[in-house]
């Protein structure tokens, strides 16, 4: 549905995106994860048609947004950053006016706007001015319309910020039902949304694609997934120089606390020795009170890619 | 695509009286077109007089001051607030043509501009119809006036549109357009200044003077050059417009 291939946007001397190449298959709710300035709205600005790229392709829908710019417009629903709206314009005007333009009318336009609203919670708001609706049912507006087209493909640029919690779940129901019919791109900073709504993730980080694959596989990958918290009383013994040599065993951290020794012990990723550690503390008579596995969030994935190498 | 270039249109054209500036406008508008149509008919309780009243109308200054002033204040949001607020992201990745949008723009900005000379129209008819049809002037009399108005209107609001897409900021392109709008029928009054030392520069700015076009048409002589002379200048200057919204679109 997407492809982008070697993808670079330069602003007067500033990179943006460097040589960025991905692609979204048809049905997959992705998430675009990246710090602020990473090039996550530009990717997207881009994809939109709304600028050009530099150098490098990107193709939409089977259209190359800059050559065939018109007919993958058609085929795709955008929200923008902030959501820029027409202010003195109601709801339902609003709503009438942006299906026209992306070539709805008559019955199917007064019944695309009637679904959508009743999908987005839009139905008492209809006759309201923008300029009057709170920044939820603006959120909630600028996503309609996006959908208004049933678009093939919905790319929406940070559709959570701004909402609260209760509206956030609302907006991820919305989002992981509209995944059933179209492929949705969205960029957040919210990651336990990623984690609920995305078959798959894309960070970016200074203008690079720093990793993509399903939530669950990167934080398998993850350095801190191979950490075993531990902490024992192990009477005389020194357990750093034992738990070394349980094959697998990187490295060990321990702090004495009273007789008991508290810290990690670092292993293999994938792999898990606790049933070694056990055996070991089971043979030197150790007592455990704590013998767990780190349990890493795509937080932290997020963090160990993006933050690492700081400026 | 008509479907698409009509909601467009009539969005812009609408936009004008979400605005409470329409009113603004029309009000101030209308005071002071009444105020030129009052001068108008006011020496005719003296006796008779050698004009018509729509000859005088079209040349007094009260009415030039309307018209030179309402340009600026039509156009000056028509690109600088979609830049503003952002709305040009929104419209822009809908699948509409570059083209469409600064034409549909132009087209709404030109269609308040008629609408707002109608009400002027009304008051030669009402006289003409109550009073005397002669004093008036009647046939091409009446109708030229109007005729130049609209491709006169057509080329200062281009101007407009071409200061509006250069700037974010409403008041920014609203002086410019003014400068540009005023300048260029100031530069054209240089013949009837310098006119007496150099009777040549005063040929060449007849020739795209809009007061001496005015002067003609209000006697009901149809003179096809401005006719032609004026949509073409719109034309470019449109042109120019749509190739520095594309710039500005397009560097953000």
């Amino acid at each position: 549905m997407i492809k982008v291939e070697h993808l670079t946007k330069e602003y007067a001397g500033i990179v943006a995106i460097k040589e960025i190449s991905f692609e979204v298959a048809r049905g997959e709710i992705v998430g675009f994860l990246g710090p602020n300035g990473a090039g996550k709205s530009t990717t997207m600005r881009i994809l939109a048609s709304y600028l050009p790229p530099t150098s490098g392709r990107a193709i939409v829908a089977g259209f190359d947004v800059f050559t065939d710019s018109l007919k993958a417009r058609r085929r795709l629903g955008y929200l923008a950053e902030n959501v820029p709206l027409y202010h003195d314009m109601r709801v339902d005007e609003y709503l009438r006016y942006r299906g026209t333009l992306k070539g709805l009318s008559g019955r199917k336009l007064t019944g695309r706007i009637g679904v959508t609203k009743e999908l987005c919670g839009l139905r008492e708001v209809g006759r309201k001015k923008i300029a009057g609706l709170s920044k939820g049912f603006r959120q909630r507006v600028g996503l309609a319309e996006a959908m208004i087209h049933e678009p093939e493909l919905l790319i929406l640029d940070e559709p959570t910020i701004g909402l609260d919690p209760n509206q956030i779940r609302q907006v991820r129901e919305l989002i992981k039902s509209l995944g059933e019919k179209h492929t949705i791109l969205l960029s957040t900073h919210i990651l336990s949304e990623v984690e609920a709504t995305c078959n798959r993730v894309l960070i970016i980080n200074r203008g690079k694609i720093e990793a993509s694959d399903t939530p669950h596989n990167l934080v398998n990958q993850l350095r801190t997934a191979g950490l075993v918290n531990l902490e024992i009383k192990t009477g005389n013994d020194d357990p750093t120089q034992y738990l070394l040599k349980i094959p697998g065993v990187k490295e060990v951290q321990l702090e004495i606390d009273g007789p008991w020794r508290k810290g990690w012990v670092r292993i293999e990723a994938n792999s898990d020795l606790r049933e070694e550690i056990f055996g070991l503390a089971v043979e030197r008579k150790w007592v455990i009170r704590e013998l767990s596995k780190e349990r890493a969030t795509l937080e932290d994935v997020f963090v160990e890619l993006t933050h690492a190498e700081g400026p | 695509m008509i479907r698409r270039v009509f909601a467009l249109l009539f969005r812009e054209f609408s936009a004008f009286y979400y605005s409470p500036i329409a009113y603004v406008v029309l009000f101030f508008f209308l005071i002071l077109n009444g105020l030129a149509f009052w001068f108008s008919i006011a020496p005719l309780s003296h006796g008779p007089s050698e004009l018509t009243v729509v000859q005088i109308f079209f040349n007094k200054l009260s009415f030039w001051i309307a018209y030179l002033l309402v340009f600026p204040v039509i156009t000056m949001r028509l690109f600088s607030e979609e830049f503003k607020l952002g709305t040009i992201e929104t419209l822009m990745t809908a699948p509409v043509r570059d083209w469409e949008v600064v034409g549909s723009k132009f087209f709404a900005a030109l269609l308040f501009y008629v609408t707002l000379w109608l009400p002027s129209l009304l008051y030669f008819l009402i006289f003409g119809w109550l009073i005397n049809r002669e004093a008036v002037g009647s046939g091409a009399q009446l109708w030229a006036p109007y005729l130049l108005l609209l491709v006169m209107g057509m080329f200062n609001l281009s101007l407009g549109c071409l200061a509006s897409s250069l700037t974010s900021n409403q008041i920014i392109s609203a002086m410019m357009g003014s400068v540009l709008i005023l300048g260029i029928f100031l530069l054209t009054m240089i013949g009837y200044v310098l006119g007496d030392s150099s009777p040549l520069l005063r040929e060449l700015t007849a020739y795209i003077s809009q007061l001496d076009h005015m002067d003609t048409f209000s006697r009901g002589i149809i003179d096809t050059r401005p006719l032609v002379f004026y949509p073409t200048c719109t034309a470019f200057v449109l042109f120019v417009t749509h190739h520095i919204f594309q710039y500005r679109r397009w560097r953000i």
